[in-house]
């Protein structure tokens, strides 16, 4: 269904949560409460980061990705404020 | 603000989490380390002596951050040392920054903060080997030209490396400030020249922050970005790429819970098997060095208290540490390896539905050994409602001391036959009450969340490290630092209630020196705590209790293990050593008759009732005195206590009218 998407549009935001596993981009926003939003930006969840979906947990959450060649666990409810370009 | 100007420079060395700080902290102190409590917070302020010779330097370890904007107790010590603020304007004189070599950019975010700090720091790039082994050694040369001159050191904690240039370099005394960013004289943007927690607040309550907070991080990533491009750097990690081969297994969505439910079960495999000799040695060497002690003093109160007293609770301490290390070093093992993040991974979608996370995993896995050093390992979970919530169930996970009660009831009472022909129900039933408190500390969990305010919750974001081998040097020191917290935290409580409760059992004391067992039963009967056994018969006896076994409840609560030596007082069990002191025991409460020989005082129902109510209750001065000290709140504590009890009882009378209905008597 995300590949679907990307071909119509492939210069649309997509929330990190809806990647398939593997799949990374430029970071464009963050969306959610400020606290959240600050908490992401101090580990590098900025505008212009590069992000990717490395993998899913057993359970479908957490999820764990990279940013800028760090790793993290990130819930799956956190990814979907992270708001992703998916490299072309 | 210093005492006198001859007074020791005191540097703090501070950090992102996982770059290292502690190992580097040990190999810059060696064992000349000293933990105090930061005034007015349960903090830990780690502080040791530059080792070696010349000018006296004061090391200070401050926990690790990501940002100077604090969210735990731990994170605001580090932030309010390095801004000079409040009463830790004097603490720390200058900062060596630790950056990790294979991830230089996330230091560098830290760093700038530091930076417009104004506090003199120099840079140390750890890890230094591993960069050197993916063929990209660090350039401290371009580091430090980029950063303005400021001094930049390489070194490997653990192999060593770079730490007598690093201790030259705060013997000579830590005076460059480097260049601060461009954001330190933006107004309204830079939250670390404003210092005030009022502004704090705001920031981590994000009341007013209008984005700014935000910019100011994006901010912050480019210039680390701008310093990143004068430095020649791995960028693709060739450790990365191993660690992601062997994340392949390990995070499988099906080989991965199983490999955990593999590593959970051989950790605790290897408790038990490695830990039952070490106890039972401990404990026949306490009971010769009784027996010794009063042949040679002869007969005394005073001889009494050392034996009975001191020497016993000593004793009762002393014999956790076998289970308490070993679990330790598998979780020091664990953690270090990076195994340990990858496993709250893994558990982080079964936490999330009762209000934890995989934050609170390795605290809880702590637990088994001791619930005290998993309530003071919850400070680092960040989410406050979250760490709340963990330290209210950790009692309730089987801890050491509820081990020998276990396995004297169990013993004594449940039939040695198999089930299904290979499996020992002894095994089982064991097994059973483990998994017991595991379930009921999930359930109780799921309660308490609800029962909370609900307050904005920070987001999960743990840290993924790079496999990494741990090194004995570095298992054995942070060993040394976690039994040293046990025996300071939980021994001392532990040693004070066993001293008590011998004053609650031995006075007043009876007309005649009791000397035979049945006589010393009797002193017991007539003793403070006898009384009280007898006081509160009233409340037990629906659970089949009687007040001997009340007497056991209360001088429980030093430790639960406590149980076993109150029973073979009160059942005039005679002196013997060790585990022949347990089988001795446990014939005799086989045996044991209701006053009047009205049956059996064990019945299976009772014993079920008893076993029940050991694994739900708090019993345990040095838990509550903890939960007090690190929730701020005895009105917390005392509650969960309560909390505890009563369901304590009501599980064990629904346990008890079970087994009566079910024909088990």
């Amino acid at each position: 269904m995300v590949s679907a998407f990307v071909r119509e549009s492939p210069r649309k935001a997509v929330a990190l949560a809806q990647l398939a596993e593997g799949i990374g981009g430029v970071l464009l926003e963050l969306q959610g409460s400020a606290t959240v939003a600050l908490k992401l930006a101090e580990a590098g969840f900025v505008p212009g980061a590069r992000v990717r979906l490395v993998r899913r947990a057993p359970l479908g959450s957490p999820l764990e990705v990279e940013i800028d060649g760090a790793r993290f666990s990130l819930r799956a409810e956190t990814a979907a404020l992270v708001m992703v370009q998916i490299h072309a | 603000m210093r005492d006198a100007p001859a007074a020791v420079r005191s540097y703090a060395l501070v950090g992102n989490p996982n770059v290292g700080k502690t190992a580097l902290f040990n190999a810059l102190t060696g064992l000349h380390q000293r933990v105090a409590n930061y005034a007015g917070v349960t903090v830990e302020r780690r502080e040791g002596d530059l080792s070696g010779v010349g000018v006296p330097v004061r090391v200070v370890d401050l926990p690790g951050v990501r940002s100077l904007v604090p969210r735990s107790i731990d994170e605001g010590i580090t932030a309010a040392a390095l801004l000079r603020s409040g009463s830790l304007r004097a603490a720390v004189d200058g900062a060596v920054v630790i950056l990790d070599a294979t991830q230089l950019r996330r230091g560098l975010f830290l760093l700038s903060q530091i930076l417009d700090t104004g506090i003199p720091c120099v840079v140390c790039v750890n890890m230094a080997d591993e960069a050197r082994a993916e063929g990209c050694p660090v350039d401290t040369e371009g580091l430090s030209r980029a950063l303005g001159g400021l001094p930049v050191l390489a070194t490997s904690a653990l192999r060593g490396e770079g730490i007598a240039e690093l201790a030259a370099c705060m013997r000579a005394g830590i005076a460059g400030h480097g260049k601060s960013t461009p954001l330190a004289h933006t107004p309204g943007v830079n939250i670390t020249t404003d210092a005030s927690p009022a502004r704090w607040a705001s920031i981590r309550d994000a009341v007013d922050t209008g984005g700014f907070v935000q910019q100011e991080a994006a901010a912050r990533w480019r210039f680390a970005e701008s310093i990143m491009v004068h430095v020649r750097t791995a960028t693709e990690s060739s450790l990365r790429a191993r660690s992601d081969r062997i994340d392949r297994w390990c995070l499988h969505p099906v080989v991965g819970p199983l490999l955990f439910l593999l590593v959970m079960g051989a950790v605790f495999q290897g408790v038990f098997v490695l830990a039952t000799p070490a106890v039972d040695g401990i404990e026949m060497l306490f009971s010769i060095v009784g027996a010794a002690l009063r042949s040679l003093m002869g007969a005394g109160l005073v001889l009494d208290l050392v034996v009975d007293g001191a020497l016993a609770g000593v004793g009762a301490v002393v014999v956790f540490l076998p289970q308490i290390l070993i679990l330790f070093t598998c979780l020091i093992l664990l953690e270090d390896s990076g195994y340990l993040a990858r496993a709250a991974f893994i558990v982080d979608r079964p936490f999330a539905a009762v209000g934890l996370s995989g934050r609170s995993f390795a605290p809880l896995l702590s637990s088994f050994a001791c619930a005290v050093p998993g309530i003071l390992g919850l400070r680092s979970v960040d989410d406050q409602r979250e760490r709340r919530v963990a330290m209210f169930v950790a009692p309730l996970l089987t801890c050491s001391a509820r081990l020998p009660v276990y396995t004297l009831l169990i013993s004594a009472f449940i039939p040695k036959t198999s089930i299904l022909g290979f499996l020992s129900l002894q095994g089982v039933v064991l097994l059973g009450l483990y998994l017991f408190g595991v379930l009921l500390a999930f359930f109780a969990a799921g309660v308490f969340d609800r029962v909370l305010r609900r307050a904005a919750a920070l987001p999960l974001l743990l840290e993924l490290p790079i496999y990494r081998f741990p090194t004995t040097r570095a298992v054995a020191l942070r060993l040394v630092q976690r039994g040293g917290a046990f025996l300071r935290r939980a021994g001392t409580m532990i040693l004070g209630f066993s001293i008590a409760v011998w004053v609650l059992t031995t006075f007043p004391r009876p007309d005649i020196v009791a000397s035979s067992a049945i006589e010393k039963a009797a002193a017991l009967e007539s003793s403070y705590a006898g009384q009280l056994g007898k006081v509160i018969e009233p409340l037990i006896q629906p659970l089949g209790f009687d007040w001997r076994i009340g007497i056991a409840i209360v001088a429980s609560l030093a430790a639960r293990e406590v149980f076993n030596s109150t029973m073979s007082v009160v059942y005039a069990v005679e002196e013997s050593v060790g585990t022949l002191g347990d089988a001795k025991l446990a014939s005799v409460l086989v045996n044991a008759h209701h006053d009047g020989g009205s049956g059996p005082v064990f019945t299976l129902a009772t014993v079920v009732a008893l076993l029940v109510f050991y694994a739900v209750a708090l019993q345990c001065v040095a838990t509550i005195a903890v939960v007090a000290r690190e929730s701020d709140s005895w009105r917390f504590a005392i509650g969960q206590f309560v909390a505890f009890t009563l369901l304590a009882w009501s599980a064990a009378w629904c346990a008890r009218q079970t087994c009566l209905l079910c024909g088990i008597a």
